[in-house]
């Protein structure tokens, strides 16, 4: 047999110490593993719906609410600006691109955006089933929303006023889907997109007393905000600069705010990590004490094997292999245990509609939990071992 | 064989043990006598080469004791010496297989499967491979002791009190079972006893020898 097969059986011959130990171990590395996780794939979701965007302009108002909510839809807008206005822009010499976004109604939760089909094209997304919208009141709809409310091409709904639910349904005015969309993995998967007109129509339909009262409302049209991609780097310093100073809409720039929310978040991360290193130093102490406990128990058993002829080393090599044992179940529970608990998280934010999170993924990060394994392990261990190494088997001689 | 010429061991700033000469032929039997602390301990870690002579001579199995490094003691010991504790040791994590298997694996053998159930054959505890010690009784730990002791064909078994704690029926059986052992292998047999029964059992063996230890100071 090998030292490994003997370490297991000595490690086992302890069961509750053991699976105590393995328990406080595995505790603290699924912590790690949680965060790391969580951490990695909030980047990604970020970093997916931020691909391309530049610029957010949108009403004045705090600008990580206009990023949160015309990027992420995560949050309610600052209100609208004048479609003239952000007209004006696309003949900006710095601009490239803009899409226009119109929010104001929500089905089942799921936020009903007036847009272009650039939206769509922006994030590469692909249609799985049926067609772009070809008129207003028509209406493609990301993945997760199929999958959610169970819509299918050709399946009308009525939106309801406001984003959270529970508003006015605007009854006169039902939507058609014309369109389902494949996974993106995007901000996509949880919108229901159509033509900005649908949106202004919706509306319209519903405010308007007579004929002249719509004719106002038309002049007086207005969305939400404009995603914007700059034609070149340099405009990130002066483009936002005028917006805020010669116009009455605020210029936001994602990355600025996505640091700024993300350091802020960063705080409640980093407490949650030393929590987990406290987990993780008990786990250490512990695993030191029954180990001590294991030479001091077996002291007679370890100088025995020395009268048969093993050298110190290899005695004390068990005692650090018994560790390692422990240090190898921990990372794959704890990994394992990580793996399950953000996945929990991303069907809980899944069913919330937020940020998308939640799949299996292996980021190089993840490195990090068997080496702290490993260290946790060996540090608690290198005591017993070295008590290990110098048992005396003249001792075992004179234990009568 | 063993041989001692004025073999002397002095513990770190303690006093001196002198030990008298003495010579056992390959496949006798030595008694190490004496009362506890006048040093029967010490002569059985001298003799396997756990602690180094600090004057004289002492060889065993063609070994000069004195000459012998740590790492190579080691080695020397694993395959030389079969040992049998006053407290049997095995270990209770591993079935009787398992305790015999280690003790391959601490002289740094491969284990050998048939080697193991030939020594348990021998003591006629083949039977008990898959129990764990907690299962044996007595008599049938202290078999399964002596088959680890000799797994490796030593040419020296040191006993160390195999008497102690045992009626004088189980204390006769023993002692049978370590002669009929010992001669089985051709091995040179050292008991380390306060026990009067010991001598008295082996009072007619040939080639018997025994060393009355004492504290003596020059």
């Amino acid at each position: 047999m090998k030292t490994i097969a003997f370490a297991w059986r000595y490690l086992w011959s302890r069961p509750l110490a053991a699976a105590l130990n393995l328990l406080l171990l595995t505790l603290g590395l699924a912590s790690i593993t949680f965060l790391l996780l969580v951490g990695h794939q909030i980047n990604q979701a970020f970093d997916r719906d931020l691909a391309g965007i530049d610029v957010v302009v949108g009403a004045k108002g705090s600008p990580m609410q206009l990023i949160l909510s015309g990027v992420f839809h995560l949050d309610v807008p600052t209100g609208n600006v004048p479609l003239a206005a952000v007209k004006e822009l696309e003949k900006h010499p710095q601009v490239a691109k803009i899409i226009p976004i119109s929010l104001g109604d929500s089905f089942r939760g799921f936020r009903i955006v007036g847009t272009t089909p650039d939206y769509i094209s922006h994030y590469e997304a692909q249609l799985a089933q049926g067609s772009l919208w070809a008129k207003p009141m028509q209406a493609v709809i990301g993945a997760q929303v199929a999958q959610q409310t169970g819509l299918k091409v050709g399946d009308s709904f009525t939106g309801t006023h406001g984003l959270g639910g529970g508003g006015e349904e605007h009854k006169l005015s039902p939507y058609v889907v014309s369109g389902v969309l494949a996974p993106s993995h995007t901000v996509l998967d949880r919108l229901v997109l159509t033509a900005t007109e649908s949106v202004w129509q919706v509306h319209e339909t519903d405010t308007a007393l007579d004929d002249d009262d719509r004719k106002v409302l038309e002049e007086d049209r207005e969305i939400t905000l404009a995603l914007i991609q700059y034609k070149t780097p340099l405009a990130a310093v002066t483009f936002p600069r005028y917006i805020n100073s010669s116009t009455e809409m605020q210029a936001a720039a994602p990355a600025l705010e996505i640091t700024r929310l993300l350091s802020m978040v960063g705080v409640g991360t980093e407490v949650l990590r030393a929590l987990a290193g406290v987990l993780l130093l008990t786990a250490g102490l512990s695993v030191f004490i029954a180990l001590w406990g294991a030479v001091r128990e077996r002291r007679a058993d370890l100088a025995l094997l020395r009268m048969l002829g093993a050298p110190p080393g290899k005695v004390a090599g068990l005692l650090l292999c018994e560790a390692l044992w422990l240090a190898l179940l921990a990372t794959v529970l704890g990994v394992l245990a990580g793996q399950g608990l953000t996945a929990l998280l991303g069907w809980a934010l899944q069913l919330e509609k937020s940020v998308l999170i939640g799949a299996i993924s292996w980021p190089v990060e993840l490195v990090s939990v068997p080496v702290l394994a490993l260290g946790v392990a060996l540090a608690s261990a290198l005591l017993p071992a070295w008590e290990a190494y110098r048992v005396s088997v003249f001792e075992l001689l004179q234990s009568r | 064989m063993i041989s001692t010429r004025q073999l002397v061991y002095r513990y770190a700033g303690g006093p001196e043990l002198h030990f008298e000469d003495v010579d056992v032929a390959q496949g006798g039997v030595l008694l190490l006598r004496g009362a506890s602390g006048w040093g029967k301990s010490t002569w059985l870690a001298l003799a396997a080469g756990l602690l180094r002579p600090a004057e004289g001579e002492l060889t065993v199995a063609g070994q000069a004791m004195q000459a012998l490094g740590k790492v190579a003691g080691d080695a020397w010991r694993a395959t030389t010496v079969g040992f049998l504790p006053q407290k049997l040791h095995l270990s209770s994590a591993l079935t009787v297989h398992g305790n015999l298997a280690m003790a391959q694996w601490a002289a740094g053998v491969q284990t050998d499967e048939g080697r193991i159930s030939e020594a348990l054959a021998a003591l006629d505890v083949q039977a008990l491979a898959r129990r764990k010690p907690a299962q044996l009784s007595g008599g049938q730990a202290q078999r399964v002791a002596l088959a680890r002791a000799v797994l490796l064909k030593p040419r020296v078994i040191l006993a160390d009190e195999p008497t102690a704690s045992l009626d004088d029926e189980a204390a006769s059986a023993s002692l049978d079972l370590l002669r009929a052992t010992a001669q089985r292998q051709g091995a040179t047999l050292v008991i380390a006893t306060h026990d009067a029964r010991v001598a008295e059992f082996f009072k007619d063996e040939k080639g018997l020898k025994a060393l009355q230890l004492g504290r003596r100071r020059p």
